[in-house]
C-alpha cells in the first residue's frame, strides 16, 4: 500500500461528500414538483410523452396500483428487449453483420438488463449489434435505474405522508427521473469520456497492420502442430461513450465490450477511471441529502450517509491491502511496490489503473449494484476478491444502486429501529411513524429472499458435477467462488463476475435468469407494502422513549444491524470459497 | 390494467426512441465535430495503411522491439475477444504461465527480478501499457539487438511515458507500440 493509494481514496470519498448535498436538492426538488433551472427545456417534452401516453400527472396511486404500474412496464419492456435481440440481424446499425441472439441467452440478457442487473453471459463484441447495445441495452440502463430511483422517493413518501393513500405516480417518478436527472448528467458525462478517448462512432471494425506480425503454434484438427501467421489486428468499435455514462451513472455495470471498464476504449485513463467512479456513488449517495430533505431531518440523511462511509472504507481497506500483497507461489517475479511500478497482485488488472485503483473500483462498484470492472475479480486474491463478493451479499446498501441502494437501506434502518424498540422495551418509531407487525414481517421478508435463492442455487450447482461444477474455471476453494459469486451477484442485481464461470449454458442462463427477476422484484414488493402501510398510519410526536435516528449511536447500531445480518447468513459459505482459499495459499497449495 | 398495458408499450416506444436512438446519435454527432481522434479510436496511420490504435496493445516477440504483457484475449490481443485469463491466484496454470515466462526472460536479464506487470496478463488483454520498471527490465536485449546505447534507450522510455494524472491518479505507464514505433524510427 502506498501513500499515493491512500489519498486517492480519501480524494475519492471526499468528492463524494461534496456532491451529496446539491445533488441531492436538485433531486427533492425535481421529485417534490418545484421549478429548476432546466424546466425550460424538459416540461414541454415531459408533457408530450404524457400525451403520447396517457398519462395523467394530477393522477395519484396506491402502493398496489405503483407496483402493478412498476410490474406491467418493466415485463413489456423486458419483451421488447427480447425481441429485439432475436431480431437484431434484420435491424438496422449492424455493420458486423451479427444474427439473432439464442433464446436461453436473449431470455438471459432481457432478464439481467431489465433488473439492472446487467450479468452478461454473451461476448459483446462478437454477439450484439450497435442497435441491440444502443435501443436494447443501453435503453434499459436508463429505465432500469430510472425505475429504481421512482421507488425509493415512493418509500420516502411513505414515510413521510400521514393519513394518505398514495404514494406518488409511477409513470410520473419514472418520467422526472429519467429526463431530469439521468439524461443531462449522462450528456455531459459521455462527452467528457470521450475527450478521454473512450470511442463513439458506428464505424464497421478497423483492421489494422500488425508492426510484428505474429507466428502462432496451434494444434490442427487433424492433431498435427501448424503454425498460423497473423498479420492483422482487427479492433472493435461502436457508440461506447453513450453508454458508458449511462452504465455508470444508473448503477447498472453492463459492458459495451466483454473487458468492460478495463477495456482501454471504455476507460481508456486514470482520470476516466476516476469520474467513472465518481458517477456510479453520485446519484446513491445525494439520494441521501433527498432523504433528508423529504423527511425534514437532515441530520438523517446524514447519519444514513456516515453508516455508508464507513461500511466503504471497511471494505476499500482490506481490498487495497490484499491486492497489496505478494502472491507466495509465484517466484522470480517482484511483487513489490515502488516508484516504477505498482507490484502487488497484477494479475488481470491494468498498468495504467495499478492496484490502488483496482481494489477501490472494485469496492465500489459492488457497494453499489453496478457491476462494472476495471479489473478481473476472478483473479484477485482470495480475500481481496472477497470483498467485492461480501459487499454485495450485505444487500449493496452502501451508497447501493442508484433508488435500490436507499429503499435497501432503509428495509436495514426499520429493522434497526425494531432491535432498538425490543432492547429498551418501547414500540419502535421511525421518523413519527409507529412501526408494528405488518412492517417488520415485510422487511424480513425483503431480507430473507436474498439468502435464501443465493444458497439454494448454489448448492443445487455445487452438487451437479454435470451441469453445476463442470462450467468453473478454476478448481479447489476458488471453484465454489466462482458459482457462489454468480448467484450473489444476479440475485443482488449486481452483474460483476467471476468470470472464469462459463455461464453461456441451458442451466445457468435459465437459473441466472430467474435469480435476477427473484432478486429485484420479490424485494420490491414488501418494500412498496411497507411504503404503502406507513403512509396510512397518523404521525406521533418524539417522546422520550423514541430512539433518535439522527445520531452517531443509530449509524453505529444501523452498520452493526447490517454487518451481523449479512454476517450470520453467509459466513459458513465464505468460509468454504475465500476464506479457505487463503489459507491454503499461505501454506503454499495450488490447484 | 388493459390502460397500463397500453401505457407501459407507448411508454417503451416513446422512450426507446428518446434515450436508445436520438440520445447516442447527439453525442456521436458532437464527438465527432469535437473529439474526432479520439472518438474514432486514435488509430496511427504509417506508410498509407493504418499500424494500430494508441490504445490497444499489440503482440511482440522479437528480441529488438519492447515486449507487451501477457494477454489472454483471442490468441494475444485479439480486440474483438477483450478479457483476462480469470486464473485464480492459487490455480497451478497461472502458476505455471508465471513460472514458465519469468524463467525465459531471467535468461535474458539473469539477477533481475522480473517486474510483476510483464509476467501477469490484463484484465481487458489489451493493456497498451507496460509499467516503467517493464520497460527498464527490456532495456539490457534491446540495446544488444539493436546496438544501440543504454542511455538512448532510456531517453525514448522517458518520452513515452504517461505520468500519473495531474501527478495524483492512477499509476505511470510506458505506451509499447508507439515506443516500439519510435524504436523503428530511429534506424
Amino acid at each position: 500500500m502506498t501513500m499515493n493509494g491512500w489519498i486517492q481514496i480519501i480524494v475519492f470519498l471526499g468528492v463524494i461528500f461534496l456532491i451529496a448535498k446539491p445533488l441531492g436538492i436538485f433531486m427533492a426538488r425535481v421529485f417534490d414538483r418545484e421549478k429548476t433551472f432546466l424546466d425550460p427545456v424538459l416540461r414541454p417534452v415531459e408533457r408530450i410523452l404524457y400525451k403520447l401516453t396517457g398519462v395523467n400527472e394530477s393522477e395519484e396511486m396506491k402502493w398496489g396500483e405503483y407496483c402493478i404500474s412498476m410490474l406491467i412496464f418493466s415485463l413489456v419492456s423486458m419483451l421488447v428487449l427480447y425481441l429485439i435481440q432475436r431480431g437484431q440481424g434484420l435491424l438496422p446499425f449492424n455493420p458486423q453483420k451479427l444474427a439473432g441472439v439464442a433464446p436461453d441467452l436473449a431470455f438471459n440478457t432481457a432478464a439481467s438488463f431489465s433488473t439492472n442487473t446487467n450479468w452478461q453471459s454473451y461476448t459483446p463484441e462478437t454477439t450484439m449489434s450497435y442497435f441491440t447495445q444502443m435501443a436494447g441495452l443501453a435503453y434499459h440502463n436508463f429505465m432500469s435505474a430510472a425505475v429504481g430511483i421512482a421507488l425509493a422517493i415512493a418509500f420516502i413518501r411513505g414515510v413521510v405522508r400521514r393519513e394518505k393513500e398514495t404514494i406518488g405516480n409511477f409513470w410520473v417518478d419514472m418520467t422526472r427521473a429519467t429526463l431530469w436527472i439521468l439524461l443531462p448528467m449522462c450528456f455531459i458525462f459521455a462527452l467528457a469520456l470521450v475527450s478521454q478517448g473512450v470511442v463513439q462512432n458506428f464505424r464497421a471494425y478497423d483492421t489494422v497492420k500488425l508492426l510484428e506480425p505474429q507466428h502462432i503454434q496451434k494444434t490442427g484438427a487433424d492433431g498435427k502442430a501448424v503454425t498460423q501467421t497473423v498479420s492483422e489486428q482487427v479492433i472493435a468499435q461502436g457508440p461506447v461513450a453513450s453508454q458508458e455514462a449511462i452504465k455508470m451513472l444508473g448503477t447498472n455495470g453492463g459492458g459495451f465490450f466483454n473487458a468492460n471498464s478495463a477495456h482501454p476504449f471504455e476507460n481508456p485513463t486514470p482520470f476516466s477511471n476516476f469520474l467513472q467512479m465518481l458517477a456510479i456513488f453520485a446519484i446513491p449517495a445525494g439520494l441521501t441529502y433527498t432523504l433528508g430533505i423529504m423527511t425534514g431531518a437532515k441530520l438523517h440523511g446524514w447519519a444514513v450517509w456516515s453508516a455508508m462511509a464507513i461500511l466503504f472504507l471497511a471494505g476499500v481497506t482490506v481490498a487495497y491491502w490484499a491486492e497489496s500483497q505478494a502472491n507466495p507461489l509465484l517466484h522470480g517475479v517482484d511483487q513489490h511496490a515502488t516508484l516504477m511500478q505498482s507490484g502487488g497482485n497484477m494479475e488481470g488488472k491494468e498498468v495504467r489503473f495499478g492496484i490502488a485503483d483496482s481494489a477501490l473500483f472494485a469496492t465500489v462498484t459492488t457497494d453499489a449494484s453496478c457491476g462494472a470492472i476495471n479489473g478481473v475479480h476472478d483473479s484477485f486474491m482470495p480475500l481481496g476478491g472477497m470483498v467485492p463478493l461480501v459487499n454485495i451479499m450485505l444487500g449493496e446498501v452502501v451508497f447501493g444502486g442508484v433508488g435500490s441502494g436507499l429503499y435497501g437501506m432503509l428495509i436495514f434502518v426499520v429493522l434497526t429501529v425494531f432491535i432498538a424498540g425490543l432492547m429498551v422495551g418501547r414500540t419502535p418509531e421511525y421518523l413519527g411513524k409507529k412501526i408494528e407487525a405488518y412492517d417488520v414481517k415485510m422487511a424480513m421478508l425483503s431480507v430473507l429472499i436474498f439468502p435464501l435463492t443465493v444458497l439454494v442455487f448454489t448448492a443445487i450447482s455445487s452438487a451437479a458435477p454435470s451441469f453445476g461444477t463442470s462450467a468453473t474455471s478454476n478448481s479447489g476453494p476458488h471453484g465454489l467462488t466462482e458459482i457462489l459469486y454468480a448467484y450473489t451477484s444476479t440475485v443482488g442485481n449486481n452483474g460483476s463476475a467471476f468470470a472464469g464461470l462459463s455461464a453461456n449454458t441451458h442451466w445457468y442462463n435459465v437459473s441466472l435468469g430467474i435469480s435476477m427477476i427473484f432478486g429485484r422484484f420479490l424485494v420490491i414488493v414488501p418494500m412498496l407494502a411497507i411504503a404503502g402501510n406507513l403512509a396510512q398510519k397518523k404521525a406521533i410526536p418524539p417522546s422520550l422513549g423514541t430512539f433518535p435516528v439522527t445520531t452517531p449511536l443509530f449509524t453505529l447500531l444501523l452498520v452493526s444491524v447490517i454487518v451481523i445480518v449479512g454476517a450470520l447468513t453467509f459466513f459458513p459459505a465464505l468460509s468454504l470459497g475465500p476464506i479457505l482459499e487463503h489459507l491454503l495459499m499461505n501454506a503454499g497449495k495450488a490447484f | 390494467m388493459k390502460k397500463q398495458l397500453m401505457t407501459a408499450f407507448l411508454m417503451t416506444i416513446a422512450t426507446t426512441v428518446l434515450l436508445g436512438i436520438l440520445y447516442p446519435l447527439a453525442v456521436t454527432a458532437l464527438s465527432q465535430i469535437f473529439f474526432r481522434d479520439q472518438a474514432n479510436g486514435q488509430l496511427i496511420p504509417k506508410d498509407g495503411h493504418l499500424v494500430g490504435s494508441r490504445l490497444i496493445g499489440q503482440v511482440f516477440t522479437g528480441p529488438g522491439y519492447f515486449h507487451s504483457r501477457p494477454s489472454a484475449a483471442g490468441d494475444g490481443y485479439d480486440a474483438t475477444a477483450s478479457g483476462g485469463s480469470n486464473f485464480g491466484p492459487t490455480n497451478q496454470k497461472l502458476i505455471d504461465r508465471v513460472n514458465g515466462d519469468t524463467s525465459r526472460l531471467q535468461a535474458e536479464n539473469p539477477n533481475t527480478p522480473v517486474p510483476v506487470d510483464l509476467v501477469t496478463a490484463s484484465g481487458s488483454g489489451l493493456d497498451p501499457e507496460i509499467s516503467p520498471a517493464a520497460a527498464e527490465f527490456q532495456i539490457p536485449r534491446v540495446a544488444r539487438e539493436r546496438r544501440m546505447s543504454e542511455d538512448k534507450l532510456k531517453q525514448l522510455i522517458a518520452a513515452h511515458t504517461r505520468g500519473r494524472w495531474l501527478g495524483l491518479l492512477g499509476e505511470p505507464g510506458v505506451r509499447v507500440l508507439e515506443l516500439n514505433l519510435a524504436l523503428d524510427a530511429e534506424k
